[in-house]
C-alpha cells in the first residue's frame, strides 16, 4: 500500500512539496541542486535550492530521522552552535512502489566553511590549532549542556570565521544523546572519540596529498584536542581554594570566565567552618558573553570574538568621542549608525558575499591598523575601507556557501 | 579475552529515584556473544554503558576477567564500541583504514601490519588491502569497519543496536555476519537490542530485562520453551504467546466454555495469593485443530488469516464472547494467534475449534506473574 508524503517541520516551507521526494536522492537532477556532489558520505546527502536559500538534505532511516531532528532542535533551543533543522520527510516512494529512505532537512550554515576547504587552502601556519581550538570551545559548551556526542570529528563539524579565530558548529548529531549532566566516562570517551577522529581525519588528507603544511605532525596535532578541552573544562568548572583575606578572588574568577566569554549563571561559595579558607566553584556558566551584550545593545548577531571586537572598537569610539559619562545603550546606538552601519554599507554590493558583515568589520579594523602601522599615524576608516576592499576584498574567494560535500568519510555500510 | 561480570551493579540517574538498572547480576563467559534484550527504558542500554564506562556504578562492581573496572576510564578498559563510528577515510588504503588507531597508539609497524593481515585474512579481505575503499563493495566497507575493531585485539566488543540504521534487508544479513565473525573471533560480546527476533537469533545467551530489572537469562531454547514469568513469555517469540487469566477448578482452568486440564504439581504450586487464579500461555504453534466436544477444546473466530506459505497464521477471538477479553497476545488486546495448516487455512468469519497440545502449555501464578510446575 503507497504510503503518502508525511513532512513534520516547525515552518514548513510549501516549496517543499515541489521538490522530487519520488527519486532517490542520488539521482536528483542538477537543477534542484546547490552543487554538485563531490564525493561520497557516509549517507547520501545533497544541497538542494530552496526558495532562494539552501538546505542539505540527507537520506537516512525513519527512526533515526525523527531522532537527530529532535536533538538538533533541542540542541538550538539551548543555543548550542549548530545547524538548524527545518524537517523530517517520512513515507517516500518511488513510482514503482518501492519505498524511499526518509530524509532530514536542515539550513545550510551561511558563510560556513567545512574543513577540507580549510585545509586545502593556505589560510597560515597555525589553522590547525585554531580549527581544534574552535571545537575544543563546543566540545565543551556540549558537555556542560549534558549533550554527548558520539561522534566528535572534523567532518561533523563546520567552521565559521570569528574575528581571525574560528567558531565551531554541530553538524551531526545521530550519534547524540542529550542528559541531565553527563559522566566523566561520557565526556572523556567522546575526547578520546575526537582525538581518534581528527588524526584520521588529518592522516587521511596527509594520504592524499591535500594538506597544505606536509610536515604536519598530525598525531600531535590531534593531541591537542585533550589538552584544549581539558584547560577550559577546568577553568569553567574548577574548584578554587584561598584564605578568606583574599576575596578578590572571586570577583577575579568570574572575569576571567567573562574574558573566556562566558557568563556566570550560579558561582558557589563555601568556607571551611573557622573561616579562614574559601572555596569557590562555578556551578552554570553560559557560554555567549560578548555575543549576548553586542546583541542587547546593537541587535547584531555575531560570534563571539567578532562581538569582542565590535564591543572592544564601541569602547575605543565611547572613548574617542569623550562620552565615558554616558549611557552604553545610547552610545551603542551611535557607533552603531555612525561607525559600523556606514563602513559596511561602504563595501561594494557585488563583494558582500564573500564574508559576514561582522567578520568584515573584523578585517577592516585588523587593516585600519597595519595601515596605521605603516603611516605612523592614525587613518580614517573610510581610507582604511576603500583601501581594504580593493587590496584585500576584491581576491577573496566568495565564501557565503561553500558547499564541498563532506568528502572525508566513504559510507561503510550500505547495501552492495 | 576476558569474561565479565556485573555484581549487584546498580544506576540511579541523577534527580530519579527508581534505578535505571538495578542491583544486575550477570556473568558472561570468556567468548560467549550475549544480548541485552527488552523494550525501551528497560535499563539494557544503561547495562552497556556502564560497561563501556559510559555511565556511572552508583553500587555494586563491574569486572572484566578478574579487573575490577567500576572506577576505570572507557579508554582504559580494553573494550571496542563496534559499528560506532564506521567512517572510513578515501585517501587511505584499506590496511591503513584498519590499522589507523594501532598507529596513534604508537604500535611498530611491523606489528601493525601483522595483526592487519590476520584480520583482513578472517574478515575475507587480504586481497584489497592495498587498495583504496572507494573500489570496495558495501559489505567489504563494512567488514573493514570491523577489523578497525579487531586489529586491536580488545578483551570486549560493545555492540548497542548496532543494525537499527539499517533496512530490513541489510539488517538480517548483516545480523548474520556478525553472529558468525563473533564465532569465528572468539572475543566475548555484548550486544543490545529491541529486537526479540535478533536476540533469539544471534545471541549464545539472551538476558532480558524489564524495568532495571534483570528477568531471566537463558539460551535462546531456554528462553522460548521455558520462559520464567509472565513478561519474558510474552516478549520473546513471535508472533507471540497467548497468554490468558483462568478460573482454578476441579483440576482445570476454566474460562467460559474452556476447560484445560493442569497437573497435580501445578495445583499444588498455587497460593492463597493466587485467588484461585491462574495465568495460562500457549504458543499459537502449540494449538492443534479439534472438534466440538473433544476435552479442552475451546472455538476462536477468525478475524484474519495471513499466510506465509510455510505457515499459517489465525487472528482472532475466542467465541466466548463474554470471557473473550481474558484473552491477549502480541496481535493485541483480545486476539488470540493460532498457527495452522497452511494448505488448509480457514476463512475469515469462521469460526474454528482447537486445544492446547498435552504438555505446551505454560502455567504461571496470578498474583507473582512467576513460573509455575507444570
Amino acid at each position: 500500500m503507497p504510503q503518502s508524503l508525511q513532512i513534520t517541520a516547525a515552518a514548513p516551507d510549501p516549496a517543499l512539496l515541489d521538490l522530487p521526494w519520488h527519486v532517490p536522492l542520488e539521482d536528483w537532477p542538477a537543477s534542484h541542486l546547490a552543487a554538485l556532489p563531490r564525493g561520497i558520505s557516509r549517507h547520501v546527502v545533497r544541497f538542494v535550492k530552496l526558495s532562494g536559500r539552501v538546505i542539505a538534505v540527507k537520506e537516512i532511516g525513519e527512526s533515526v530521522a525523527y531522532r537527530e531532528y529532535a536533538l538538533l532542535r533541542d540542541l538550538n533551543r539551548l543555543d548550542v552552535p549548530s545547524v538548524e533543522p527545518v524537517g523530517v520527510i517520512t513515507g517516500r516512494t518511488a513510482p514503482d512502489g518501492e519505498p524511499l529512505n526518509s530524509v532530514l532537512i536542515t539550513k545550510h550554515l551561511k558563510f560556513s566553511l567545512p574543513y577540507r576547504a580549510l585545509f586545502s587552502r593556505n589560510l597560515g601556519p597555525d589553522m590547525a590549532t585554531r580549527l581544534i581550538d574552535a571545537l575544543a570551545v563546543l566540545l565543551v559548551r556540549l558537555h556542560l549542556t549534558g549533550f554527548y556526542w558520539g561522534d566528535v570529528s572534523l567532518s561533523n563539524t563546520l567552521f565559521r570565521r570569528d574575528a581571525g579565530e574560528f567558531a565551531a558548529y554541530l553538524v551531526d548529531a545521530e550519534t547524540g544523546d542529550l542528559h541531565e549532566t553527563l559522566t566523566k566516562g561520557q565526556r572523556e570517551y567522546d575526547l578520546e572519540i575526537a582525538r581518534v577522529n581528527i588524526i584520521g581525519e588529518l592522516m587521511d588528507l596527509a594520504a592524499g596529498e591535500l594538506l597544505v603544511d606536509e610536515e604536519m605532525d598530525t598525531v600531535a596535532v590531534g593531541e591537542m584536542i585533550v589538552q584544549r578541552y581539558q584547560e577550559l573544562w577546568d577553568e569553567l568548572t574548577g574548584t578554587e581554594e584561598f584564605g578568606a583575606t583574599e576575596r578578590w578572588r572571586v570577583m577575579d574568577r568570574i572575569r576571567r570566565l567573562n574574558e573566556l566569554g562566558y557568563d556566570v549563571g550560579e558561582l558557589q561559595m563555601t568556607t571551611d567552618l573557622d573561616g579562614t579558607t574559601v572555596q569557590i566553584q562555578p556551578k552554570v556558566v553560559d557560554a555567549g558573553h560578548h555575543h549576548r551584550r553586542l546583541m542587547r545593545l546593537t541587535g547584531l548577531d555575531a560570534g563571539e570574538n567578532q562581538a569582542r571586537r565590535l564591543l572592544n572598537d564601541m569602547d575605543t569610539y565611547q572613548a574617542a568621542t569623550d562620552q565615558q559619562g554616558e549611557d552604553e545603550e545610547f552610545v551603542a546606538h551611535e557607533w552603531l549608525s555612525d561607525v559600523f552601519e556606514p563602513t559596511v554599507r561602504a563595501i561594494p554590493r557585488e563583494l558582500r558575499g564573500k564574508l559576514e558583515p561582522a567578520e568584515m568589520f573584523h578585517e577592516v579594523l585588523e587593516h585600519r591598523w597595519f595601515m596605521a602601522q605603516n603611516a605612523g599615524h592614525d587613518i580614517p576608516t573610510a581610507q582604511a575601507v576603500t583601501s581594504y576592499v580593493e587590496n584585500v576584498l576584491r581576491h577573496r574567494p566568495d565564501e557565503e556557501a561553500v558547499l564541498g560535500l563532506d568528502t572525508a568519510t566513504l559510507a561503510a555500510i550500505e547495501p552492495d | 579475552m576476558a569474561s565479565v561480570t556485573y555484581d549487584q551493579a546498580t544506576r540511579v540517574y541523577p534527580g530519579q529515584e527508581r534505578p535505571a538498572v538495578d542491583a544486575l547480576n550477570l556473568e558472561v563467559a570468556d567468548g560467549e556473544f550475549l544480548v541485552l534484550v527488552g523494550p525501551s527504558g528497560c535499563g539494557k542500554s544503561t547495562s552497556l554503558r556502564m560497561l563501556a564506562g559510559l555511565e556511572d556504578v552508583n553500587s555494586g562492581r563491574i569486572l572484566i576477567g578478574d579487573r575490577d573496572v567500576t572506577d576505570v576510564q572507557p579508554k582504559d578498559r580494553d573494550i571496542a564500541m563496534v559499528f560506532q563510528n564506521y567512517a572510513l577515510y578515501p585517501h587511505m588504503s584499506v590496511a591503513d583504514n584498519m590499522g589507523f588507531a594501532l598507529k596513534i597508539a604508537g604500535t611498530p609497524k611491523a606489528q601493525i601490519r601483522e595483526r592487519v593481515e590476520e584480520a583482513a585474512k578472517i574478515l575475507d579481505l587480504t586481497e584489497y588491502l592495498d587498495r583504496k575503499p572507494k573500489a570496495l563493495s558495501g559489505g567489504q566497507r563494512q567488514r573493514v569497519a570491523m577489523g578497525r575493531a579487531i586489529v586491536r585485539q580488545p578483551q570486549v566488543f560493545l555492540m548497542d543496536e548496532p543494525l537499527s540504521n539499517l533496512d530490513a534487508k541489510l539488517r538480517v544479513q548483516t545480523r548474520t555476519q556478525i553472529a558468525s565473525l563473533q564465532r569465528r573471533l572468539g572475543v566475548t560480546t555484548v550486544y543490545v537490542t529491541h529486537d526479540q527476533t535478533e536476540a533469539l537469533t544471534m545471541g549464545d545467551r539472551i538476558a532480558v530485562l524489564k524495568d532495571g530489572l534483570l528477568q531471566q537469562v537463558g539460551t535462546p531454547r531456554e528462553m522460548y520453551d521455558t520462559p520464567a514469568n509472565v513478561f519474558v513469555a510474552g516478549f520473546i517469540g513471535s508472533p507471540a504467546m497467548n497468554l490468558g487469566s483462568f478460573a482454578v477448578a476441579d483440576g482445570k482452568a476454566n474460562l467460559g466454555d474452556t476447560h484445560i486440564p493442569l497437573t497435580r504439581t501445578t495445583i499444588d504450586a498455587l497460593t492463597e495469593e493466587d485467588k484461585g487464579e491462574i495465568t495460562l500461555g500457549f504458543r499459537p504453534e502449540s494449538l492443534d485443530v479439534a472438534t466440538e466436544g473433544e476435552e479442552g477444546a475451546f472455538a476462536i473466530n477468525v478475524n484474519l488469516v495471513e499466510e506465509l506459505g510455510s505457515d499459517a497464521f489465525v487472528y482472532g477471538q475466542l467465541a466466548a464472547r463474554e470471557v473473550a477479553e481474558h484473552v491477549t497476545s502480541g496481535a493485541g488486546e483480545a486476539q488470540l494467534i493460532a498457527r495452522v495448516d497452511p494448505r488448509r487455512p480457514p476463512m475469515k468469519g469462521d469460526k474454528i475449534w482447537v486445544k492446547v497440545r498435552a504438555g505446551e502449555a505454560h502455567v504461571f501464578s496470578s498474583a507473582t506473574g512467576l513460573r509455575l510446575p507444570a
